[in-house]
């Protein structure tokens, strides 16, 4: 299989040069905020290992919100980034950008603090990345090739199976002169099925090596946190009770600029910025969730769900611990009322764990209860903190989650030998 | 600190409580002010009828209702219009996104309704509902009372179709029991079963809701407000002008009866048998209400009693094969509970809330159904047209069709999130590119890919599929507006 990975070129926009650069993003798109898959800064279908892309600027605009906490705000300068999903290392698909796309590339970061030569280009790009600190893959090793090709060979299956009852012992022969016919379309060049490339040794051992050093940690330390248990309560429960929230309804203005750029598709993005609480309890308390929560995501959260939710194709948690900031990212399907609906009644818990950390948070109780289950205060503050992702691409248009999964077993069952009754029978009905 | 207050039935306009079905008769004024003094005056006045229950029930009932622009006409200041939910304030039919979200596009793009957009956006709706016989009169003095301080914009009139909808079915089967005695404790707390009880908060203002928390409304000052105002339950301090007040959420929905029955006679090659089963599979009932689930034999709380046409879930058919997954009212209520069934004890609710039941994860797409359910109250308009009858050549005046109105606390989470993610959605539970049977537009999906299909799973073979559906159902007027309680329609009448 091959591996998924992502990049975040992050660069402070030149004084004076904001506007020309909102004015670039937008004629990337073909429509508010969908990236014209062809446009001619970066054409962003040329490069096909690419699942999704997006171009946003971070603002500081909330970062007075620390007020509330006693503490004057640094000012921070207006960031661009560039974010990408894709199969096989981010490097060399940052590469692979910088020599086919350079020149829109070195336009865009051209607006941006300190970006010199053009030849510097790639170094630049690297010497401005920075890692996720937790990151959600909805299914590890599903390539955008494979997608293509299984949606195709979806759509033809579906045209050709019999929609009938079928006899008892039927299914099974059905299912094989679909296997067949598919075989022969292969054969001929008219269907693709590209077989899965080697995983590469270096990502299974560092895998492994996760899989083992995290919990060895975690043993490691495991006396501390028993003997350190009684004053982290004392700490959490006291700051739960006193940590100021902060969610005003969203400006009407704000709210529309977010959603012009929504529905469009049958998947949405979103990015949210939010400023971590001040002190070292809560900056300490995150980085070790976080951590939990990419190794929970590396070992476990990579086939098909995030807990109960399984309408995320990618999510990325970037803490920028020298700023005290986070930003997440996601790409998910259906309309963002529906995304949040699911996160509070799903795994409220789990939005919990992470964003309490962030200055505003509504009110959590030991750290799962409470805080997003607050309706209203939840859903005004996460929209105060979302931010309109300016240029965003998408590799396959009008392919939702459930199909993908549904898609990559239709396949799967393809290629298996021989099969029960209702093994088969099973099988077709996904058709 | 909240305190809970009892529930003022005589603050509450009827329709919040009653269906007003002994009232066969309907019609809804759409208005606007032209005289800012003589509007206040008419609805500072004007007798409403209230959610205490009246014996014998009264020959006629007057309901209001407002729009954000008609608050503003009013004169009601922007920071208290602002207030109300945003949804409200900027109206159903004022903003492309909205547009996009309902599926309002295509042939139901506002720039075509009949009324809901621009001038035609009526500042009040007055619901007038009355006995047999009774509503002529009726109707003809409430307008000579309009008339000083409102322009008429269109008078919706209805029909009575004895409790049938214009396809043929027998409609307002399943609505939500509205806990009005507040037994169920106000808190957040997983619910494992699936309940037809539902919290007041859920469909009033200034009570909590399901998630236990209150909806947010405009809460004034109350030295703006006197003593005309409630308190809030959770903000003693502040008047609470949403107090026992309900967005009413109306689209007119035009039918193509004749469009749906030819179809579906088509689909079934001419034979009656097939025709119904086809049309009942859309819709997930056949004709007479009995749902295609089956034998209704749950008990389920506030449900009704085993039998009902409402005592059931879909528990039992999660792959769709007695009733479609995409059937109209399956897509409209799933019936679920917070969390997929699964054995007793910690372990197993444990691994269902991590994901790792794969079982219950695969059939988890839908859940929690008690936060997104809506109070109906809608009404059949046009001639009612006989299924049989739609076979043949349509009549010159087949406008036919619902004025959909329901009632809630929250737009976004209950109206706009069952018409988006549930009713229009092309991936409801995991369908193939297919809407609502009967609502959907048809419009393709971005990659081209249509979304005309309905699907109906069988357990020997891959799912029947139709495809090539017209659309059925056509938006042709809409609009959101505030229920107020009625003191807070006396506050609206002349405000501060």
């Amino acid at each position: 299989m091959t591996p998924q990975d992502h990049f975040l070129v992050v660069a402070p926009v030149a004084a004076g040069k904001e506007a020309a650069l909102r004015t670039l993003l937008d004629s990337m798109n073909a429509e508010p905020g969908m990236a014209d898959p062809r446009n001619g800064v970066l054409p962003f279908a040329q490069f096909d290992k690419l699942h999704f892309a997006r171009l946003a600027l971070l603002d500081d605009a909330l970062q007075a919100d620390l007020r509330a906490h006693g503490v004057e705000p640094k000012r921070l300068a207006t960031c661009l980034v560039f974010i990408g999903d894709c199969d096989g290392p981010a490097d060399e698909v940052l590469a692979d950008l910088a020599e086919r796309a350079g020149p829109g590339l070195v336009l865009l970061f051209g607006h941006c603090e300190g970006f010199g030569d053009a030849s510097q280009l790639l170094a630049w790009m690297r010497a401005h990345e920075r890692r996720s600190a937790a990151s959600f893959i909805n299914w590890a090793g599903r390539t955008v090739r494979q997608i293509r090709e299984e949606s195709t060979l979806q759509r033809a299956l579906a045209a050709r199976v019999p929609r009938r009852p079928l006899a008892a012992g039927e299914a099974e022969r059905v299912r094989r002169e679909l296997a067949a016919w598919v075989g022969s379309e292969v054969g001929g060049g008219r269907l693709a099925l590209t077989p899965p490339a080697p995983t590469p040794l270096g990502w299974q051992l560092a895998k492994l090596a996760n899989l083992v050093l995290v919990p060895l940690v975690g043993i490691v330390v495991l006396p501390l946190l028993i003997v350190g248990a009684p004053l982290f309560v004392i700490l959490l429960r006291t700051r739960e009770e006193r940590d100021p929230e902060i969610c005003p309804r969203p400006i009407a203005a704000d709210l529309e600029a977010l959603q012009v750029l929504e529905d469009r598709d049958i998947t949405n993005q979103y990015t949210a910025l939010g400023a971590v609480k001040p002190g070292l309890f809560r900056s300490g308390l995150l980085t070790v969730l976080l951590a939990l929560t990419s190794f929970a995501c590396r070992q476990i959260f990579h086939r098909g769900f995030l807990a109960r939710v399984q309408t995320i194709h990618f999510a990325h948690w970037f803490h920028f611990a020298d700023e005290g900031r986070v930003v997440f990212v996601s790409n998910y399907d259906g309309s963002h009322q529906g995304y949040m609906d699911d996160f509070i009644n799903k795994v409220g818990w789990g939005l919990n764990l992470l964003f309490s950390n962030g200055v505003g948070w509504p009110r959590t109780r030991w750290l799962v209860h409470g805080g997003s289950r607050i309706e209203q205060k939840f859903k005004y503050y996460q929209r105060r903190h979302q931010l309109p992702t300016q240029v965003w691409y998408k590799a396959y248009p009008g392919l939702a989650l459930v199909e993908l999964n549904r898609n990559q077993r239709i396949r799967e069952g393809l290629e298996q030998a021989t099969m029960s009754d209702a093994q088969a029978l099973a099988w077709l009905r996904l058709l | 600190m909240s305190f809970a207050l009892p529930v003022e039935l005589d603050d509450i306009q009827g329709l919040v409580r009653f269906g007003y079905k002994h009232h066969t008769e309907a019609s809804f004024l759409l208005l606007r002010v032209t005289d800012r003094d003589a509007a206040r005056r008419w609805l500072a006045s004007v007798p409403v009828c209230t959610a205490e229950t009246v014996e014998p029930p009264p020959d006629t009932a007057l309901q209001i209702a407002l729009s954000g622009d008609g608050m503003r006409a009013l004169g009601v200041s922007d920071t208290i219009v602002d207030a109300f939910a945003a949804e409200f304030v900027t109206g159903m039919a004022n903003d492309a996104n909205r547009a996009r979200r309902l599926g309002d596009v295509g042939s139901n793009d506002p720039s075509r309704w009949q009324w809901g957009t621009g001038t035609r956006v009526p500042h009040v709706l007055v619901l007038l509902y009355a006995l047999p016989g009774r509503l002529a009169g009726f109707r003809s003095a409430i307008e000579a009372q309009c008339a000083a301080g409102f322009e008429k914009l269109d008078c919706l009139t209805t029909i009575d179709l004895d409790g049938i909808e214009p396809f043929g079915f027998m409609d307002g089967i399943s609505q939500p029991l509205v806990d009005w005695q507040r037994k169920r404790a106000a808190k957040d707390a997983e619910r494992k079963d699936y309940s037809n009880l539902s919290c007041l908060g859920e469909y009033l203002l200034g009570y909590p809701n399901e998630y236990g928390g209150y909806t947010d409304r405009p809460l004034l000052d109350p030295a703006l407000a006197g003593t005309r105002l409630p308190r809030a339950e959770d903000a003693p301090d502040r008047a609470d002008l949403g107090r026992n007040g309900s967005y009413l959420v109306m689209r007119q929905l035009r039918q193509d009866v004749h469009g749906f029955w030819q179809f579906v006679d088509r689909q079934a090659g001419g034979d009656a048998g097939r025709r119904e089963t086809i049309a009942s599979a859309m819709v997930g009932r056949r004709r007479d209400g009995v749902p295609l689930i089956g034998p209704a034999d749950e008990t389920i709380e506030g449900g009704g009693a085993p039998g009902d046409l409402n005592a059931f879930t879909y528990r039992s058919d999660r792959d769709g094969l007695r009733c479609p997954l995409g059937a109209h009212i399956r897509r409209s209520n799933p019936r679920n509970a917070d969390l997929p069934p699964g054995a007793p004890g910690f372990i197993s609710w444990a691994k269902r809330t991590l994901g790792f039941d794969a079982d219950a994860l695969a059939h988890d797409l839908v859940a929690s159904t008690r936060f997104h359910r809506l109070l109906r109250r809608g009404r059949e308009y046009g001639t009612g047209v006989l299924p049989e009858q739609a076979l043949g050549v349509p009549s010159a005046d087949a406008d036919t069709g619902l004025h959909f109105i329901c009632l809630g606390a929250n737009i976004a989470r209950q109206f706009e999130f069952v018409q988006n993610a549930w009713a229009m959605a092309v991936r409801f539970d995991g369908l193939p590119s297919e809407s609502d049977p009967l609502l959907g537009t048809r419009e393709p999906a971005t990659d081209g890919t249509p979304t005309d299909g309905f699907s109906m799973p069988r357990a020997d073979g891959a799912a029947d599929r139709i495809s090539g559906l017209p659309q059925f159902v056509t938006v042709v007027g809409g609009g959101y507006f505030f229920l107020p309680g009625i003191r807070a329609l006396r506050f609206l009448a002349s405000p501060p």
